[in-house]
């Protein structure tokens, strides 16, 4: 038999390419119900106060309106207890909004009402018919304000050992005595997530104790557990189905309002309910990366060795969830340096929640933290990439641990020499073009390569298939192809003999996706499911076949109609006979991280990213001209998909540069850049030809396949990198993001 | 005395307000009388429905439609809501995304800024019409050997839009390809992957 090729490290084509380029994948909002209705959501017109009265007349009469359901009419949640009557409570805890559960306006375009209609056009014109009137409250949306008035976490107060709790190693704000000192504040605004599937939910009530929803949400688990909480049901009879998810970095990690409104809306009208947000309602209505300020200080020998850094954050929350993020943790273990100190504080607005957004607070922390690197090595006349490798760690200088794995110098090297970093110019503004300015610079980015439990089924086929499953969701970047090659590499089978099923709460329960975690979790339990496979069906072989009983599981070969063994492929037991026993091997593993491993190591993925920029010094417009990213992740599993990946992570740092922002209208508290068209995401002319490097080193200690993750340092560093290569070009220090062409002419 | 006009209701208002407002007399004179009535004695369901919707035609992927829509459904939400044909994405309904592009007598179009009833008597193709049976369009293929895509969702939009592309003569260059196909976000970031897709089927002399 001729050998297989190793599909882990191929660049095999995704396996659900087919469907997505017929239009044969089917998201959230596509699935057909007999007895479909549509619901459209109206919004309030204030930030603050609230609903005294609502007229819902005309919606209700007006043709095929099923429901018009606000918090005056509104089937009672189970698991929505009276809000605001707790004083024990502070006001900025508290968790997810209860949709149509009292009066109070948190934020403008807060949902008030749902309509529901046998179409959508009716549903959508009977929503404009709905009239509020509201006892309006005195609202706070500027930062400004917000920062004025910052606190320290709950979560912080609670546990000093917290990530978000201040952290000092050596002295507290030691920068300010030091030799070379450099205090610098740094601003980055709200990002929306925008992608390009709008957030839609099917909500269907199977019996009035069994609710199945076709949703977009990253973690079918935890959507199930959320909404089984709601309605106070048993979690079984929760059932979320999200085989497709059209794209969510990040906002599809919380159940949000919506989501309650259509399964309230569904229960009402006794019949499935579809609702898809606008896209103005994708920002106002399902978390965005938070306004966020930042300073640091830094200081440093003359001969560029980092004596001291203070990293201090303020990310905007809303008034009645407290959101944090990792903003300022890097700063603790990128450098070696004797003295850091982090301080992260939130500044609650009225405005909706915040949810992570890719990279998430990292990628808002190495804005600063690689900006302030690029200023240091600035006044010390030193090349940023020797200044960086100046202060390399070769151990966690927050622990003292050593490394799980760390080959960033590798990187640093081969991003380099790849975009020509030689031809940087010490001194800004020394290259140019005709009438542009050229500069480069680098920003680095470091994740941590988290592993959490996940189990996964398997099973064979009579055709000699095999099956697995997992309640893992695929947002885009290969999840269901990298399962494949790993299962198709345990078992020796090709990658088109494994069928590899995800996205469906009722299938082994698998962490939500997000963190850059899934291979690193799910892989392991498809390999262990995967091996259990093997060793069950050698076991039920070797019952009447005496090679079988005595052979290894690492013997066993999957053969066309048979198993047989490797080195004996006389032995066979064919797979109408196996399956005669019993339902097919069925196997669930559960796969957890070694903690051991864990105790021992710090476990992260480095990025470094390199641009180079082009400048036009009369019109101030920047030009992404070159952008290398060169990732330590460990194994790559799949070179195409991961390279695709970091390519897109490239794409969306570029838009973080150069054009993404939202602006408040803070006379109304409302947002003004609603749609595409005001908020600005890259298009195809806004992007470079990313050059992806991989150093593809298995990490030992993550996890046997030796993956380390790659979701968030494709983007973390990248925004920097750019800011780094403007300031080259042109001498000018951009530190409040986006870099629009105002801020250069 | 107040001399400011009163502001134009909005399109959907306006269309209310004609059948129901008896001042406009020129306008109910159009309107049969039973029909003013059930409007003004709060749209009765079914007139409702009856004058709701027009005769129209369609040739989508090669099948002749002949449908009942009301004026107000954009090709997009026929399409999605009423054929099932969810190929056709909705990323935004404004035309800035380019997710819903389908080909109109071959010419590409955001589906989501048309009204079906506009192209009454026209040939419509959707990603689901564009390939050849099994066999995928060359650019179909392209896509899934590039990797032109990761989420998936924009994807259709992209390829109806590339076909497009390289049918207008629009495909010569890397440069020419990125300002043509900026109408097609991908929040994914899978651009460089789309250009090498269209560049491999341009220069490969398949037909497209």
């Amino acid at each position: 038999m001729k050998p297989l090729s190793k599909q882990i490290g191929s660049t095999l084509n995704r396996v659900d390419g087919h469907l997505k380029v017929t239009g044969a994948a089917t998201y959230s909002a596509e699935y057909e119900l007999p007895g479909m209705s549509y619901a459209v959501l109206v919004g309030s017109t204030i930030a603050k106060g609230r609903i005294k009265s609502i007229d819902a007349r005309a919606a209700e009469k007006a043709p095929g309106v099923l429901a018009v359901i606000t918090h005056f009419n509104s089937p009672k949640v189970p698991g929505f207890t009276p809000t605001g009557k707790d004083p024990s409570q502070p006001q900025t805890t508290g968790g997810r909004l209860k949709v149509f559960n009292d009066d109070k306006v948190r934020f403008n375009d807060q949902p008030i009402a749902v309509v529901v209609a046998d179409t959508l056009e009716r549903a959508r014109f009977a929503a404009r018919l709905v009239k509020a009137e509201y006892e309006q409250e005195k609202h706070e949306t500027d930062m400004a304000a917000g920062l004025r008035q910052a606190f320290v976490p709950t979560q912080a107060k609670k546990n000093p050992k917290s990530g978000v709790a201040d952290y000092v190693r050596g002295t507290a704000d030691a920068y300010k005595t030091g030799a070379v000192k450099l205090e610098a504040e740094y601003v980055i605004p709200t990002e929306v997530h925008h992608p390009m599937e709008l957030q839609a939910i099917i909500a269907h009530w199977e019996a009035p104790d069994r609710l199945t929803i076709y949703d977009k949400t990253q973690g079918t688990m935890a959507t199930r557990r959320d909404f089984a909480k709601e309605w106070g049901l048993p979690e079984e009879n929760v059932k979320v189905i999200a085989t497709f998810v059209g794209g969510a970095f990040g906002n599809a990690l919380h159940s949000w309002p919506h989501e309650s409104a259509a399964i309230i809306a569904a229960r009402q009208v006794k019949r499935p309910v579809k609702l898809v947000l606008t896209r103005e309602q994708m920002t106002t209505m399902v978390g965005y990366r938070p306004h966020t300020w930042q300073k640091i200080g830094m200081s440093a020998s003359p001969d560029g060795k980092i004596t001291a850094i203070t990293h201090e954050a303020t990310g905007q929350t809303s008034s009645y969830e407290e959101f944090t993020e990792s903003t300022v943790q890097q700063t603790r273990m990128m450098y070696t340096a004797p003295n850091v100190n982090t301080r992260y504080r939130l500044a609650a607005l009225d405005v909706s929640t915040p949810i992570w957004m890719r990279g998430p607070g990292e990628a808002t922390g190495a804005f600063a933290l690689e900006s302030a690197m690029d200023e240091m090595a600035h006044l010390l006349n030193l090349d940023p990439l020797e200044f960086r490798l100046r202060n390399y760690t070769d151990k966690d200088p927050e622990n003292g641990k050593p490394w799980s794995s760390k080959f960033l110098k590798e990187c640093y090297q081969m991003g380099a020499e790849r975009i020509g970093w030689s031809k940087r110019q010490l001194k800004p503004g020394s290259l140019r073009d005709g009438d542009w300015l050229i500069g480069y610079g680098m920003g680095v980015g470091t994740f941590g390569a988290h592993r959490g439990s996940s189990k996964a089924n398997v099973r064979l086929l009579p055709n000699g298939t095999v099956v697995l499953q997992s309640a893992v969701t695929d947002i885009g970047p290969g999840t269901g192809t990298a399962m494949t090659q790993i299962a198709a590499d345990t078992l020796g089978l090709p990658p088109e003999k494994i069928r590899f099923e995800w996205g469906n709460s009722e299938f082994a329960p698998a962490p939500t996706q997000g963190g850059s975690a899934i291979v690193n979790t799910v892989g392991p339990a498809v390999q262990e499911a995967c091996l259990a496979l093997k060793e069950k069906l050698r076991t039920m072989a070797g019952a009447s076949n005496a090679a079988f009983a005595s052979a290894r599981k690492e013997d066993v070969v999957f053969a066309d109609k048979y198993l047989t063994l490797n080195g004996n492929d006389t032995a066979r037991a064919s797979y109408a006979d196996l399956l005669k026993q019993t339902d097919g091997g069925f196997v669930t593993v559960e796969s957890k991280p070694n903690g051991e491993n864990g105790q021992k190591y710090s476990m992260y993925s480095y990025s470094v990213h390199f641009a180079e920029v082009r400048v036009n010094p009369l019109t101030g417009e920047v030009r992404v001209s070159k952008l290398v990213s060169c990732a330590d992740a460990g194994t790559i599993v799949n070179q195409k998909t991961a390279g695709n990946q970091m390519k897109g992570g490239a794409v969306g740092g570029i838009g973080m540069a150069l054009m993404e922002a939202t602006h408040m209208d803070d006379r109304f508290g409302r947002y003004v850049t609603k749609d595409l068209a005001d908020y600005h995401v890259p298009v195809q002319a806004d992007a470079p030809a990313v050059e992806v490097l991989f150093v593809n080193q298995p990490d030992p200690h993550v996890n046997a396949l030796g993956t380390k993750g790659i979701g968030e340092i494709a983007i973390i560093g990248v925004a920097p990198a750019i800011a780094n290569a403007v300031f080259n070009a042109t001498g000018k220090r951009v530190r409040e993001l986006p870099i629009t062409p105002d801020k250069l002419v | 005395m107040n001399n400011e006009p009163d502001l134009p209701p909005s399109h959907d208002e306006a269309r209310r307000n004609f059948l129901k407002q008896s001042s406009l007399l020129t306008a109910v004179a159009l309107v049969p009388a039973p029909v003013v009535q059930a409007a003004t004695a709060e749209l009765d369901e079914r007139v409702a429905a009856a004058i709701e919707k027009v005769p129209l035609k369609l040739e989508i992927n090669g099948k002749k439609y002949k449908l009942d829509v009301e004026p107000r459904t954009t090709l997009l939400d026929l399409l999605r809501e009423q054929l099932n044909l969810t190929g056709t994405k909705k990323g935004c309904d404004y035309g800035q995304c380019g997710a819903c592009t389908v080909h109109v007598d071959g010419q590409r179009v955001n589906s989501c800024l048309s009204f079906a009833v506009m192209h009454d008597g026209k040939k419509i193709t959707t990603i689901e019409g564009l390939a050849d049976g099994d066999k995928l369009h060359p650019m179909q293929a392209a896509f899934v050997k590039h990797d032109g895509f990761q989420c998936g969702y924009c994807t259709p939009g992209q390829i109806m839009s590339a076909v497009a592309c390289v049918r207008e003569g629009h495909a010569d260059s890397e440069a020419e390809i990125r300002e043509y196909m900026s109408g097609n976000i991908c929040r994914c970031g899978a651009y460089t992957n789309i250009v090498a897709a269209i560049q491999e089927v341009k220069n490969g002399g398949q037909k497209v």
